[in-house]
């Protein structure tokens, strides 16, 4: 594929930066390259070259972690800063500070870690924090110009909206937008972790939580309230049948449509 | 039909009494004219006649209905309608002790099935020693009637220009409104794509309070939810902001709110609008997965112009569908098959053209809003199930449809 030919819709000198999580494999519990992350440095390199987008990791750098992050790197990216943070605290503060110094225009991170909370909420801590505006489930970067940049948003049911954003801007990744690139070994080994000692805040009301793996969560029965037992019956063995539709016979086609797209404009499908 | 139960103390007296003189003839008389089908006999054993039980059916043939609906038919028609619906207990909140708010996303101005499960959280979380109310908080035209089942008190709803699309900050600002005028105890956010979890995610980063997120139980003053991409539970205490998943809760089924409407609050700063909305992008439906389609054109057995329902589905705009005989025929691809063999669609509208509604094919679009069949055969299955069917040649009716909406679309461009 012939990735690096497609041109950069990014000006000259757009400063990206995309935040950079360690994932979990879902089958083998593994630790890997997050997928929303991963794409979100996809999304990076389709706008500036890798030279101009930074990439950040707030965590711990251990033997475990680095291979992951060093997946990051295979994508054809130089560095990655790490910001030192032990297990169990709050990395919001730490990536604040890092982003007010670096000051890029464009923030992008995956929709959701893959492991501690994955609460989603750091993309939306950090725009509140700066005053930065904020996308959520970006699909596509359209353009940027100096102060704004258009975005196609991802919707439910495969539908997309063009927003016009004011930068500097947070921008939410997840599956919507296209796929990772692989990650390559050589590059991989050459490129750098660079750690940075970073202010530590402890997330105290983390302590106060018991987490326990995901409990499969109870189907959803279907109650029937019948007096009799022939009520409760039928309810049972009834087929799936509509609350009493209306029935159009004996008319012409031309009415039967009129009624059709009557109902379509009611339900606003028809654009 | 007079509605007042007429009372005869004296038959109903006979009718006890076994040893009076005329208490068959009054019992005779009670059920309807027929012989009785048991009696107590002179030794106190009770004695049956088979050939009285039941009655004789539109065809001749005796039917005996063990539903109690037939003995109840003596007893008055008035008093068996009132059984018949049953009956929801009316509750009016007046002076709520606190209020739970809660953010419904209403896809197309209705209470998703996900925005009822809220409301009954929200009820589990009201309805305790001290009574609480529930408050929904809606953007845009509302158009459910059903608000006052599900379990609402009272109803905000912000609409107007500066709400519709895409507004996230004007809508930021209206629940900041809200906060301040109606302090609720709880708010509660649908953890959903369709703008909840985004909405209930800044308004948390808004106030400064760490919400609980993906919540799908809350039981004892504590919430559990999910964490880490789904693989862990996080239980904690119950937070001020909850964002919960899909069946979280029982929506609402014994109770009827007021679902009252408040005035919205009147002054609301004005939010800096750093997102424009430039409106939806045309999409092509073709490329839509046809499991999170949103209108599906789908075709049967009773399809024989095939150009014109292709033609049909690219005016529309819809996603084409199939059921398995279209698809087994080599008209459809297989991945366009709707039903159990195929997909299970969740289309808000199904428009089912020429299908007659196999129950593998019914089973398939279940979860569908509304469905609107074409089809020739009144009586088939699709037609029951369909909200609205048009008899008629579907042939026939689609050329029109497709000649309305050009009609339509030609005067727009004319107009514009």
């Amino acid at each position: 594929m012939q990735r690096d030919g497609k041109e950069k819709v990014g000006a000259e000198g757009l400063k990206v930066a995309a935040l950079v999580s360690v994932g979990r494999h879902p089958v083998t519990g593994r630790s890997r390259r997050a997928e929303y992350d991963a794409r979100a440095v996809e999304i990076g390199l389709s706008l500036v070259r890798s030279g101009d987008l930074s990439l950040v990791h707030a965590g711990e750098c251990s033997p475990e972690t680095e291979g992951a992050l060093r997946a990051y790197l295979g994508m054809g990216i130089d560095a990655i800063d790490v910001l030192q943070q032990p297990a169990g605290s709050d990395i919001v503060p730490a990536l604040e500070a890092w982003l007010r110094a670096a000051g890029p225009r464009v923030v992008l991170c995956g929709a959701r870690g893959e492991t501690g909370e994955g609460s989603g909420l750091v993309p939306f801590l950090l725009a509140e924090r700066l005053g930065w505006s904020l996308v959520s489930g970006l699909a596509e970067v359209e353009s940027v110009e100096r102060d704004t940049m258009t975005v196609l948003q991802a919707l439910p049911r495969g539908q997309r909206r063009r927003l016009k954003v004011r930068l500097p801007a947070v921008v939410t990744i997840d599956a919507a937008a296209q796929p990772a690139r692989q990650s390559a070994f050589g590059p991989a080994r050459r490129g750098e972790l660079c750690p940075l000692a970073a202010e530590v805040t402890p997330d105290a009301a983390a302590r106060e939580w018991t987490t326990a793996p995901a409990r499969k969560r109870p189907k959803r029965l279907k109650i029937v309230k019948a007096s009799s037992a022939r009520d409760r019956f039928k309810a049972a063995a009834a087929k799936a049948e509509g609350s009493g539709g209306q029935v159009l016979t004996g008319i012409s086609a031309q009415q039967g449509a009129e009624a059709i797209l009557k109902l379509l404009r009611e339900e606003g499908v028809l654009r | 039909m007079s509605e007042i139960v007429r009372r005869d103390p004296r038959t109903e007296w006979i009718a006890r009494n076994r040893l009076h003189p005329e208490h068959d003839a009054v019992l005779a008389q009670l059920h309807g004219g027929a012989p009785a089908a048991q009696w107590m006999g002179p030794n106190g054993i009770i004695r049956r006649n088979p050939h009285a039980v039941g009655f004789i059916g539109p065809n001749g043939i005796r039917r005996i209905d063990r539903s109690g609906a037939q003995t109840a038919n003596a007893a008055g028609a008035s008093r068996r309608d009132t059984a018949a619906a049953p009956a929801r207990r009316r509750v009016q909140i007046d002076i709520p002790a606190f209020i739970i708010a809660v953010v419904a996303d209403m896809p197309g101005g209705r209470l998703s099935a996900h925005d009822r499960d809220l409301l009954g959280l929200a009820r589990q979380l009201a309805d305790g020693a001290v009574q609480g109310a529930v408050l929904l908080v809606s953007f845009g035209e509302s158009r459910d009637e059903g608000l006052a089942e599900a379990g609402v008190d009272r109803v905000v709803n912000f609409s107007g220009e500066a709400f519709d699309g895409y507004a996230p900050e004007q809508r930021l600002t209206a629940l900041g409104g809200i906060e301040r005028q109606h302090e609720p105890r709880h708010w509660l956010f649908p953890d959903s794509p369709l703008g909840g979890a985004e909405l209930g995610r800044r308004f948390a980063a808004r106030q400064g309070e760490r919400p609980a997120t993906q919540v799908w139980q809350i039981a004892d003053g504590q919430c559990t939810g999910r964490g880490a991409a789904g693989t862990i539970d996080v239980t904690r205490g119950l937070r001020r902001i909850v964002l919960a998943l899909p069946e979280c809760a029982e929506p609402v089924s014994d109770t009827v709110h007021a679902a009252e409407a408040v005035a919205p609050p009147a002054a609301l700063p004005q939010a800096l609008r750093r997102i424009e909305d430039l409106g939806a992008v045309a999409v092509d439906p073709a490329g839509v997965a046809l499991a999170e389609a949103e209108f599906i054109l789908s075709a049967g057995n009773g399809i024989r112009d095939w150009d014109g329902f292709h033609r049909t589905a690219r005016v529309l705009g819809a996603t084409e569908g199939a059921s398995r005989v279209a698809v087994d025929n080599g008209f459809m691809p297989r991945h366009r098959q709707v039903g159990a063999t195929g997909t299970w669609v969740t289309a808000r509208v199904y428009l089912a053209v020429g299908i007659s509604g196999a129950i593998q094919h019914l089973q398939g679009i279940q979860q569908c809003d509304k469905v609107i069949a074409i089809n020739t055969d009144p009586g088939c299955d699709m037609v029951k199930r369909a909200d609205l069917s048009v008899i008629a040649d579907s042939s026939e009716v689609l050329a029109a449809l497709v000649e309305l909406v050009e009609g339509v679309r030609r005067e727009q461009r004319n107009a514009a």
